[in-house]
């Protein structure tokens, strides 16, 4: 069984002026080459664990794991150097909002250069063709036009589409999406997801899927985990969700307003104690 | 017959940009009315149109039969007409409590028995006395949206306008606000003008519902045409097969 990356325990930890806040609480988990959903409320863990895998937790917080490997490397115990090098070339991260996350005075195009000269000696002339490349592939037309254009000069839309070729250029195996789509409108977050959809296929990627949308999840994903209050509650197939086991999974399935349900007023959910435990 | 609220022919423009072109919109005594659209489409700027947010350059807006022009507001207008903005982070006063946030609006009207009124909107909106002296950095994005819906309803307005009210909630919290919502128009018989880009929140909440795109109403039905697929324009149908989330086989390879 060759799992790309396999957490166990997984624990991070926030000093703060009032004592330490545990923002993950002992999360375990392995993923192969599938798409795999993490789903929760603000405040669930669900970034962090994300973030920790990526090795992007700030540097106040502590990580720790009984194991965090990613294809046998141990991740907490690497070299900043290495894991440098993994970032970006062997495990990259799309963030939410492409309004933040691309650099503002970098053109697109050189941006998503910047990547792939990091990661692998690639010449000039080369490194602006596979940018470019990328940028058809995730389906923007113009590949040329939009390569010189800043952040600010294109829609969310494309700025995600951009996002997405920058992390995708120098070839990962393994692809952490922070609420991809969430900033985006719903039409487009559809063409998105389905850019995302066709080259995690094609490439054979694992795909780590977070967001707050249970249903955009698991219409996404092959498998997910639910997190409440750091810990996974429930780990169901994305096609069983209907059957769903806990009350916190049902409860979020149910609050949300469907079209041509007639509920009034919306079940709430029941936040039991216990389920923090 | 007086409509609560009636736009006609309205355009707003900024520099070269019509952000609303000619659109009209009648809202019943009573009703709760959606505007669904994508970011850009207007429905945000025709409901800061009609606060007197943002000036018309064109058209005619109407409250309670009684005409309003530019963004000038008497105070009586602003006892009807109340908003809830989208952001709870950013639509309350960050160094001020809940208490000087729910006074101000009672100051500014010149009301008395402030303390009875505080207390009776805290407990409205579902929240206890203790959360009269918090500051907003205190409260949950949900306890916030409740300050600012309690802050709204404080004046007894009898016209609420939501700009997305729960877009910036998570889901369980959501529903807990649009009950809340729900509850508070069905005891004092508001009127809601409701934006919002989820069409399952305004079938929800809404009666009736116009769809924006480009600055235009492109399309005017009921939520019950909604849910029945009773629709006319392709682009609200395009809505609607995107709000029931991502199918591999039926994704449009288009842009």
């Amino acid at each position: 069984m060759s799992a790309l990356l396999t957490v166990e325990d997984l624990r991070v930890r926030f000093p703060t002026r009032t004592g330490v806040v545990e923002a993950v609480r002992g999360v375990s988990f392995t993923l192969g080459r599938e798409r795999l959903g993490i789903v929760g409320e603000s405040g669930s863990g669900k970034s962090q664990t994300g973030r920790a895998i990526m090795g992007l937790t700030p540097p106040h917080a502590e990580v720790t794991a009984k194991r965090l490997a990613f294809e046998g490397i141990d991740l907490l115990s690497a070299s900043p150097k290495l894991r440098r090098d993994l970032r970006g070339k062997r495990i990259a991260m799309i963030l939410q909002d492409p309004k933040y996350s691309l650099n503002p005075v970098m053109s697109i195009g050189r941006q998503i250069v910047e990547t792939l000269r990091r990661h692998e000696k690639v010449g000039r002339a080369e490194a602006r063709e596979r940018a470019l490349d990328m940028l058809s592939a995730v389906q923007i037309r113009d590949a040329s036009r939009v390569f010189d254009l800043y952040p600010h000069e294109v829609s969310g839309g494309m700025g995600q589409r951009a996002m997405i070729a920058m992390m995708l250029v120098a070839g990962p195996e393994l692809l952490i999406a922070d609420e991809p789509t969430s900033a985006l409108d719903v039409t487009v977050q559809l063409e998105v997801l389905a850019i995302l959809d066709k080259l995690v296929a094609e490439r054979g990627m694992g795909l780590i899927f977070v967001s707050h949308d249970l249903r955009l999840v698991s219409s996404f994903c092959d498998r997910v985990l639910v997190m409440y209050a750091g810990r996974i509650v429930e780990e169901i197939a994305a096609s069983e969700l209907g059957n769903a086991k806990h009350p916190y999974t049902r409860g979020l399935l149910n609050c949300m307003p469907v079209i041509g349900a007639d509920r009034h007023p919306l079940p709430v959910l029941d936040r039991k104690p216990e389920w923090a435990l | 017959m007086t409509e609560a609220v009636s736009v006609e022919n309205l355009s707003v423009v900024f520099d070269e940009f019509k952000a609303l072109d000619a659109v009209g919109v009648d809202v019943a005594k009573g009703e709760s009315f959606g505007l669904v659209g994508e970011s850009g489409s207007g429905k945000s700027t025709l409901l800061r149109a009609v606060a007197g947010l943002t000036a018309a350059s064109e058209g005619t807006i109407r409250v309670s039969g009684r005409e309003v022009r530019g963004t000038r507001r008497d105070k009586a207008f602003y006892r009807a007409v109340q908003m809830v903005f989208q952001d709870p982070y950013g639509s309350l006063h960050p160094r001020q409590t809940v208490d000087r946030q729910l006074m101000e609006p009672l100051a500014i009207h010149g009301i008395g028995d402030g303390e009875r009124r505080i207390l009776k909107a805290l407990d409205e909106v579902g929240l206890g006395s203790s959360f009269r002296f918090r500051y907003p950095h205190q409260l949950s994005g949900g306890q916030r949206q409740r300050i600012a819906i309690a802050r709204a309803l404080i004046l007894e307005p009898s016209i609420l306008l939501l700009d997305e009210p729960t877009s910036a909630l998570d889901a369980s919290v959501q529903a807990e606000v649009l009950n809340l919502l729900e509850e508070v128009r069905r005891d004092r018989g508001l009127t809601f003008i409701m934006v919002s880009h989820d069409l399952g929140v305004v079938t929800h909440m809404c009666e009736r519902l116009a769809v924006m795109q480009n600055g235009r109403v492109v399309e005017r039905l009921t939520s019950a045409d909604l849910v029945a697929g009773r629709i006319a324009e392709e682009y609200t149908r395009n809505l609607m097969v995107a709000s029931k989330g991502f199918r591999r086989e039926a994704v449009p390879q288009s842009a």
